[in-house]
């Protein structure tokens, strides 16, 4: 059975992989969508909101009707549909910046360790090392807090997260790249005269494939997760740029009294990371029928 | 033996060098200046004087870093109006914020995270090897399925989504439980426990699932290796080759990476006890970021990465303890 | 169970203290029973793994099943022992007269370790690793016998003993890979000793060793069933390991026996087909040839040391001055860790060696890399990249000289090596062994070398197999005009391809002459143990050998 017969036998890999890229379509066309909705995710409906109550919206389920679908933000009377929308931008733009940064420095760093000889790889080695036992989390955030408030946060966020946690993908690469290399068709290649350059490119870069992909596809929801606690914790997107990380931390003070505004942005939070984390291990059942580990 | 120990503290050492010196690199490159957040609204340029000067914020920065590490090996002295304030040893400084010395706001705070970590931890073995065994030892087919639903759901959620969700669903649904409050052990264990609860069970949901995962891959690959095949053929009963062959195997992974997860959840703790108005060192964190609150955050990162050295060198002995090919070197 | 001695020993059926071994100390008593196979078949799914299956082993005798990967001998021994899980297993294992296949799995475990014992292939994974040798020995005895844990521990080290484990107390402590592997298949016989079984069945119990080792293995089993009496079933695909300690010797191909008869008869004077393939495919002195060009390849005094991070240093090779003369094969042989493949490795230029000088031609080999010199790798599955069609792994070192479009070269050459145009864009996982060892000839002939290194090139393949590819390279040698270099550690390949041999050990040449000359005058004592172990198939000659190892040890 080919690969691709193989994968679409997997239901986890097709449901995943259906939702995962419904989710990117959404989070593309959201300017498309909030049109064809009418509204904007910043314009501000008082008239919505019942005063009375402390601004919890009026109407069932968080105030949906025929012009707001999943009805209006408490406190602001913001359309929440636009909103959401608009965050997945945010959510799935910082992951997946992320996670490409991160991918390439670990698959550099990784190489060069593995191939670079005894120095490059003690260096490196020990840079991967320090990377993987900072705190991470605790780092990004004082980090995040001192940035002046004019730089564009999203970009900052995927930097910020990439620059923080390549360890893991440069400690793969090194390992696959240490194991490859004592592979006698390396040895083979090299009695053919091919110098390491090409010995990388056409010997071990192909072998990385499917560990990296694995990887990098198990680390992009771990960046969404991270994303969003870092706007849960106020450091991360700035308003009124919406993302749900950032929502969610608004719902904690309003969850009381209008907890769609919790399910909403939570359900499609945990419906997209389910979906990827489906991806990601469907895909190593895939790529790596061998491998039974999962994660980490 | 010696020779790893050594080796292990001057690794150990390296990190938390590089940490501070980051960390000093990055607050003093910011643009914010913490001695005007300080001195406030309507600040004249002398006072400003006077407090960088307090502050110590007006030397040049190596200067300034060589006092704060002299002051993190043998304590140093502070200017406080006519009078001289020492700090003694592991001088972290004072808050910028509070003027209380940075190492007693840590000390303080740490046993509420240490309540989080080791509470969350211990339930999540319990929870995730018992799943995982379960499943590994593939008795019921309906259960393999549902410990692999939940391992991939567990790995799906953010920890302040299942805080929330437990927060509605306990505490004003069901009125179950009360908010959590915290309670120090020392004054009352059953409401330091009650009270914790609910962070422990949001915790333990996406850590249980990763021990449940690993427990029952470890069993499962054990179970298939030679020498079981070996104690099979030597006829001995099942139930003494899972549990003195097969479990022991399935347990290393899991026993390092508990050392990793406490230090790990810790680190980590600043969602979970945002989440739940906990007062541990993760929110004496977010409110010291948003204060520039240099000498806090600098101690709370210090003591962060310490913690995870500390776990790292721990895996490492306990790994060497329980399986009998490893020497540590 | 309980602990008290009973002498006779009924049928296994009888639940409980009966069963227990008893007699003490070596020798046999009791009533001895033959193992008897009738008619068995096991299936998984579709496939037959055995199919229809027939002999008997006496009490105290020695069958031999010999057989080819896939022939269904495994399947056999495990089958013997009531080890398989998802297999289909018909017809009858009378034990005794009990037939044991209608055992449950509590009648089972009675049988399994008490009275037929298993030893297995891989010394190192089949002990677990994370309890003391003597510990796991001392758990089957108290299964077994319920004995104290006191009296386990003194049985242990008894059988640790007994199969000449020195400082028996002491190692019983160790763990299993504080163990050499002959030391490690050593305490496994001594587990299968520990209830003094009636019978001992062993998969491919040297297959993972050295051949000194091997042989010491052999001989120890040999021994083991004189002094315990315990029938042996020996399962092996080397002709010569069974030929000097099996009685009656059964054939196996495709899960059917072929041939099964007395040793003598069978291996001297076979009936079938099949066997007459396999014995004529075990190698075979070829009449000499002198061979004296100049020297090609020049190795002066060359080392290579490894430094080991807070080890020390390790020479691999310490020393080794050759030449490898124009046009003739140099046979390499060696045991493990004898540095034969970093010598083999340095000679084509992949590894450099610390000291010392290694010309070809006259220019130093570091320059020559990629046109006149080439290698043959062991393992042919690990030395083709999987992700690559079998045609690209053999045009990449023409591409590398520079030829644009590489097909038709490459046709030609797997046709030369006796692969069809067909292979060129099928992935190696598509093809056997042997196919692929054939591929990495090709790959190695592209660039039109004047030498070929081989490092073990039929040590991973079944022994047909063996024979075809060892005829091929004699081939590619005298019609291209090659120079060779088998690295083996296989005596018996290299006295058929080699016309002269180096013996190796601890990484230096200790004897260097004409094939003929070493084999049958070796000066050095290394190279006359190593010959005396070399497993034959000829059985006179195989009792003859173990005698003399016998008499050397005494």
């Amino acid at each position: 059975m080919t690969r691709a017969a193989v994968a679409f036998r997997d239901r986890g890999l097709v449901a995943g992989a259906a939702i995962a890229t419904l989710m990117v379509v959404v989070a593309v066309s959201a300017p498309l969508l909030t049109a064809i909705s009418g509204q904007d995710p910043t314009t501000f409906h008082d008239g919505l909101l019942d005063s009375a109550r402390g601004g919890v919206p009026v109407g069932a389920f968080g105030g949906v009707s025929g012009e707001h679908w999943l009805g209006v933000e408490p406190g602001t009377g913001r359309d929440l549909f636009a909103r959401i929308v608009y965050g997945a931008r945010v959510s799935l733009g910082v992951a997946v910046g992320a996670t490409v940064l991160q991918v390439l420095i670990g698959l550099l760093a990784g190489l060069a360790a593995g191939l670079g000889g005894r120095w490059a790889d003690a260096a490196l080695g020990r840079l991967i090392d320090l990377v993987l036992a900072v705190p991470s989390l605790v780092l990004a955030i004082s980090l995040l807090a001192i940035v002046p408030a004019d730089w564009p946060r999203p970009v900052l966020l995927a930097v910020v997260i990439a620059v923080l946690g390549w360890g893991g993908t440069a400690r793969i690469t090194r390992g696959e790249t240490l194991s490859l290399r004592t592979r006698d068709y390396v040895a083979a290649a090299r009695v053919s005269g091919a110098g390491w350059f090409r010995v990388a490119r056409r010997e071990i870069l192909p072998g990385l494939t499917a560990p990296v992909l694995t990887y990098a596809a198990l680390i992009l929801p771990t960046n969404m997760i991270v994303e969003a606690g870092l706007s849960f914790l106020g450091v991360g997107v700035r308003p009124p740029t919406p993302s749900w990380g950032q929502m969610l931390s608004t719902a904690t003070t309003w969850f009381r009294a209008d907890p769609m505004y919790v399910v909403v942005p939570g359900g499609l939070l945990f419906l997209t990371l389910l979906a990827f984390v489906l991806v990601a291990n469907g895909l190593r059942r895939v790529l790596d029928p061998r491998q039974s580990e999962f994660l980490r | 033996m010696t020779g790893y120990l050594f080796r292990r503290i001057g690794g150990a050492l390296l990190v938390l060098f590089g940490l501070t010196t980051i960390l000093y690199a990055l607050f003093y490159l910011a643009p914010s200046d913490p001695a005007v957040l300080t001195c406030g609204k309507g600040c004249t340029p002398e006072r400003l004087a006077d407090v960088r000067h307090a502050m110590g914020v007006d030397d040049p920065v190596h200067v300034q870093y060589a006092h704060f590490l002299e002051g993190l090996v043998a304590g140093r002295d502070y200017p406080s109006g006519p009078d001289v304030r020492h700090c003694p040893a592991p001088c972290l400084g004072y808050s910028f914020e509070t003027d209380q010395p940075v190492t007693a706001l840590l000390t303080d705070r740490l046993p509420v995270s240490v309540s989080l970590a080791i509470g969350a931890e211990a339930l999540s073995l319990v929870v995730g090897i018992g799943a995982g065994m379960l499943s590994g030892l593939r008795r019921h087919r309906w259960l393999d399925r549902l410990v692999n639903g939940l391992v991939l759901t567990g790995y799906a959620v953010p920890v302040f989504l299942v805080g929330l969700l437990l927060l509605l669903l306990f505490c004003v649904v069901l009125q179950w439980l009360p908010f959590p409050a915290y309670v120090p052990f020392t004054t009352n264990p059953l409401l330091w426990a009650q009270n914790l609860l609910l962070p422990w069970v949001a915790l333990a949901t996406i850590q249980a699932a990763a021990y449940a995962r690993l427990t029952r891959a470890g069993i499962q690959e054990t179970l298939a290796e030679d020498h079981i095949r070996t104690a099979r053929a030597y006829g001995l009963p099942e139930r003494r080759i899972i549990w003195r062959r097969a479990f022991r195997g399935a347990m290393l992974p899991l026993v390092t990476l508990t050392a990793l997860d406490v230090a790990a959840i810790m680190t980590s703790a600043v969602l979970t006890e945002t989440m739940f108005g906990l007062p541990g060192i993760g929110q004496l964190l977010v409110g010291a970021v948003n204060q520039i609150d240099l000498p806090v955050v600098v101690g709370v990162t210090l003591l962060t990465g310490l913690l995870i050295v500390v776990a790292n060198a721990v895996a490492d002995l306990l790994y060497a303890a329980i399986d009998p090919r490893v020497q540590l070197r | 169970m309980t602990t008290e001695p009973v002498d006779n020993q009924p049928e296994v059926s009888v639940p409980g203290a009966t069963l227990a071994p008893t007699h003490r100390g070596g020798g046999g008593g009791g009533a001895r029973k033959s193992l008897k196979i009738e008619n068995l078949r096991i299936g998984f799914g579709d496939t037959r793994a055995v199919d229809g299956l027939s002999f008997e082993l006496p009490p105290g005798g020695a069958v031999g099943i010999v057989g080819e990967s896939g022939s269904g001998k495994s399947a056999t021994a495990l089958a013997l022992l009531g080890l398989h899980q998802n297999a289909t297993v018909t017809g009858r294992i009378s034990f005794g007269g009990t037939d044991l296949t209608t055992l449950d799995d509590r009648e089972w475990r009675r049988i399994r370790g008490a009275r037929i014992a298993m030893v297995f292939q891989e010394p190192l994974t089949a002990l677990s690793p994370f309890h003391r040798i003597g510990d796991q020995i001392a758990e089957v005895y108290r299964i077994h016998t319920g004995a104290t844990r006191r009296a386990a521990r003194l049985r242990a080290v008894e059988v640790l003993k007994q199969v000449h484990i020195p400082d028996a107390e002491r190692r019983a402590r160790s763990y299993p890979h504080q163990f050499s592997g002959g030391m490690r298949q050593r305490a496994l016989i001594a587990m299968a000793l520990a209830c003094r079984p009636q019978v001992i069945v062993a998969d491919e119990p040297t297959t993972a060793l050295d051949v000194t080792v091997q042989a010491q293995i052999l001989d120890l089993l040999d021994e083991v069933r004189s002094t315990t009496g315990a029938g042996l079933l020996l399962i092996s695909h080397d002709l010569g390991v069974v030929a000097g300690s099996a009685d009656s010797v059964v054939v196996m191909r495709n899960g059917r026996a072929v041939e099964q008869g007395p040793t003598e008869s069978v291996l001297v004077t076979p009936r079938e087909a099949y066997t007459r393939e396999l014995i004529a495919a075990v190698p075979h002195p070829n009449p000499p040839r002198t061979v004296e060009g100049e020297p090609l390849l020049r190795l002066t005094d060359v080392r290579k040391h490894f430094k080991l991070p807070r080890r020390g240093r390790v020479d691999a090779v310490d020393g080794v001055t050759l030449d490898v003369r124009r046009g003739e094969t140099l046979g390499i042989a060696g045991e493990s860790g004898t540095g034969k493949t970093t010598l083999a490795r340095m000679m084509v230029g992949l590894v450099e060696p610390s000291a010392g000088k290694i010309t070809f031609d006259g220019a130093d080999i570091a320059r020559r890399r990629g046109r006149s010199v080439q290698m043959v790798f062991q393992d042919p599955l690990s030395s083709l990249n999987p992700r690559r069609t079998v045609g690209e792994s053999i045009a990449d070192p023409l591409r590398l000289q520079g030829v644009r479009d590489p097909r038709a070269r490459v046709l030609s050459l797997l046709e030369r090596v006796g692969l069809s145009p067909r292979e060129y864009d099928r992935y190696p996982h598509q093809l056997s062994g042997g196919m692929r060892q054939r591929v990495g000839i090709a790959r190695a002939l592209a660039p039109s070398p004047r030498l070929i290194v081989c490092d073990e090139p039929v040590s991973s393949l079944d022994v047909t197999t063996q024979a075809q590819i060892l005829a091929l390279l004699e081939d590619l040698r005298s019609t291209l005009d090659l120079t060779l270099v088998v690295v083996s550690h296989d005596l018996a390949v290299l006295r058929q391809i080699a016309d002269r041999v180096a013996v190796l050990s601890g990484g230096a040449v200790v004897e260097l002459g004409d094939t003929a000359r070493v084999y049958e005058q070796p000066e050095h004592p290394y190279t006359k143990e190593l010959l005396a172990a070399i497993p034959v198939a000829d059985p006179l000659e195989a009792r003859r050998l173990r005698a003399l190892r016998r008499s050397r040890l005494v």
